[in-house]
């Protein structure tokens, strides 16, 4: 009897779903379009806000004279342009605001990639050691001239192969009880605490001229970049962070829980330190050119996912791109607000993201993580 | 027709045995409940079945395949898991929620398919209304209804479900597995659940798996299961049992501790 009741009951659940299944179709489709609108609209952002940094400086150039030269040097027919401003563009500017661009895509992708594989708002390059592995390696350099690599890639190397080190350390530890996110975490703070506490007794045993390169090296500048580093920076990032959005599925039903993943068919572990290494990867190439620059890793991905959602197809990119657009900003105004004196990167990405973060977390009333 | 075969399955965190050689067959089209006290293996018999856990043992599908030689994106496809109570930690739309159940069937891209596959499944347990509403913001009832939907978006062969009932008021109870025992009447595919409320696991299941310590204590229709020699045998517990509309009610009187029972 019971079962009868039930068949009737099915039956005018499928009547209904012929009514309207389209709308809610339609309001999907809009509702992700809403997204690749907003990705547009950053893209064009940063375009714009590019053109606009790399007239700001001492020479004075017009936005317009940017772009044709910009342009002169890929259709040179067509666009003419002066060799002065060939230079200032081509020589001097427009590496720099191209480093900014992606070091701040990559930080920005990385951390949204960590929040979403740790399942942790607070995970960030900085968080898990990585930064302080960093400023261990380039201390190293600095102060004791010691190092994996000689030359002028000393300092650089060293960064780099210390970040490697320590998420490796850090993926050992937690391999050791379980990679969850609880163990990997902990773990990524200890190596964290280690880390700044041998960067601190190398300061200590220090000259004051090292120790104030160390300090400068740690607040973050993009003063150091070039074209060559440039394209290892944008090559890098590019590459990881395509391969982190080829797991976008898997990191967005690791959100739903790790058991509940595994039963969606995903390979729970090895997304998770694959994930993690690329993330790594990213940092490490980034920060060994321009020192610690914090809090972009952190607040990008919240402040786009406080706008997009958390669904990692479209929070990776975005993040990345917001990240390039507050870091490019970032730049711009601590080249300019003091000129001719200009200020470390790092110090400025907080003084602008944070009251920015903070409108945006109080303004919102929705619970976005 | 059966549609699972569990044989001589056997589970131990490190030496502690959980489950010990667990014969169970599914039935196709059937609701199978597992009914048995704290610690008896329930929840852990579903988790192994869906490989969540990896039991010894052999799980046997209808053509003869062994699940534990399965990838997990192939198991996926086979079975839909719907877990006790998740607190999705990120931000995700009711719609996204079920599209993630597509994960096992679909590419990068989603196709036209899956949103169709998504949008009957929100019909079929009334998600539609919040449909671009995120899923923290939900009632009990509402997530169970929509954790369901994304079970089902995988089209599986069986659906696991581990407590439904928990967590939920008496109308949501009922509405939860009114829906899961029509779903599995109307679409031919089979339910394992594990359940503490005999009660609704009597007027819900076909078959009733009782176990205990880790083993299958009898296995049966309710009404030949529940009888107060087994519900004493297995929960310590003396009861009535009644009937009412052809199923076992269980009125449990008081607790036999320390008794042998």
């Amino acid at each position: 009897m019971n079962s009868i009741k039930f068949m009737s009951e099915a039956e005018t659940m499928s009547t209904e779903a012929a009514i309207d299944s389209s709308k809610l179709k339609e309001e999907y489709s809009q509702f992700v379009g809403r997204k690749v609108l907003l990705i547009i609209a950053t893209l064009a952002g940063i375009v714009v806000l590019a053109g606009v940094a790399a007239t700001l400086g001492s020479a004075n150039i017009t936005p317009i004279e940017v772009y044709t030269a910009i342009l002169a040097r890929f259709f040179p027919g067509t666009f003419e342009t002066t060799d002065f401003i060939n230079t200032i563009v081509w020589q001097l500017r427009l590496h720099r605001v191209l480093m900014a661009i992606f070091a701040g895509m990559g930080l920005a992708v990385a951390g949204a990639a960590m929040q979403g594989i740790l399942k942790n708002p607070l995970a960030s390059p900085f968080t898990l050691g990585i930064a302080s592995a960093a400023s261990f390696g380039a201390s190293l350099a600095i102060i004791l001239g010691a190092g994996f690599v000689s030359g002028q890639w000393l300092i650089v190397g060293n960064a780099f192969i210390f970040t490697m080190l320590a998420s490796m350390t850090v993926y050992g530890l937690a391999r050791y009880k379980g990679i969850t996110p609880e163990t990997m975490i902990l773990a990524g703070i200890a190596i964290m605490y280690l880390f700044s506490a041998m960067t601190s007794f190398l300061q200590y045993v220090g000259k004051s001229e090292q120790v104030q390169e160390v300090v400068f090296w740690m607040m973050g500048s993009l003063g150091r970049s070039s074209w060559e580093k440039v394209g290892i920076v944008a090559l890098v990032t590019v590459v990881c962070a395509l391969a982190l959005m080829y797991f976008s599925w898997d990191i967005n039903a690791l959100g739903a829980g790790d058991e509940t993943a595994k039963s969606l068919g995903v390979n729970v572990e090895l997304v998770r330190v694959l994930c993690m290494m690329i993330a790594s990867l990213i940092t490490a190439s980034v920060i060994c050119f321009t020192g610690t620059i914090g809090f972009i890793g952190l607040v990008a991905p919240h402040i786009t996912r406080m706008v997009v959602g958390g669904d990692h197809r479209f929070l990776l990119p975005t993040s990345g791109l917001v990240g390039a657009l507050i870091l490019l900003g970032a730049d711009t105004v601590a080249r300019t607000i003091l000129a001719p004196v200009i200020l470390p990167v790092g110090i400025m990405t907080s003084f602008l993201g944070v009251p920015f973060f903070i409108y945006l977390f109080l303004r919102r009333r929705k619970e976005y993580w | 027709m059966v549609k699972i075969t569990i044989k001589d399955l056997s589970f131990s965190y490190g030496s502690r045995e959980i489950l010990e050689d667990l014969n169970v067959v599914v039935g196709d089209s059937e609701v199978l409940s597992l009914v048995g006290p704290n610690g008896s293996g329930k929840t852990t018999l579903i988790k192994c079945i869906d490989r969540i856990l990896k039991p010894k043992g052999t799980i046997l599908l209808d053509g003869g395949r062994d699940l534990q030689t399965m990838s997990r994106q192939e198991v996926a496809k086979y079975i839909g898991y719907v877990p006790q109570s998740t607190t999705s930690a990120l931000t995700t739309t009711v719609f996204d929620t079920i599209l993630m159940g597509r994960r096992p069937r679909m590419g990068w891209r989603v196709s036209d398919e899956d949103i169709d596959k998504v949008v009957e499944m929100m019909k079929l347990l009334h998600v539609e209304e919040f449909a671009l509403k995120d899923f923290s913001e939900l009632s009990g009832g509402q997530k169970q209804r929509v954790l369901i939907a994304r079970a089902l978006a995988q089209e599986p062969e069986v659906l696991l479900l581990d407590e439904p009932t928990s967590n939920l008021d008496v109308k949501h109870q009922l509405e939860a597995l009114d829906t899961v025992r029509s779903i599995v009447k109307t679409t031919k595919i089979s339910a394992v659940m594990a359940i503490h409320d005999l009660n609704l696991a009597a007027r819900y299941s076909d078959t009733l798996v009782m176990l205990k310590n880790g083993m299958v204590h009898a296995v049966g229709d309710p009404l030949s299961l529940l009888t107060k020699e087994n519900i004493r045998a297995i929960f310590g517990v003396e009861a009535v049992v009644m009937r009412n509309l052809d199923r076992p009610y269980v009125v449990p009187i008081r607790s036999l501790n320390g008794e042998a029972p």
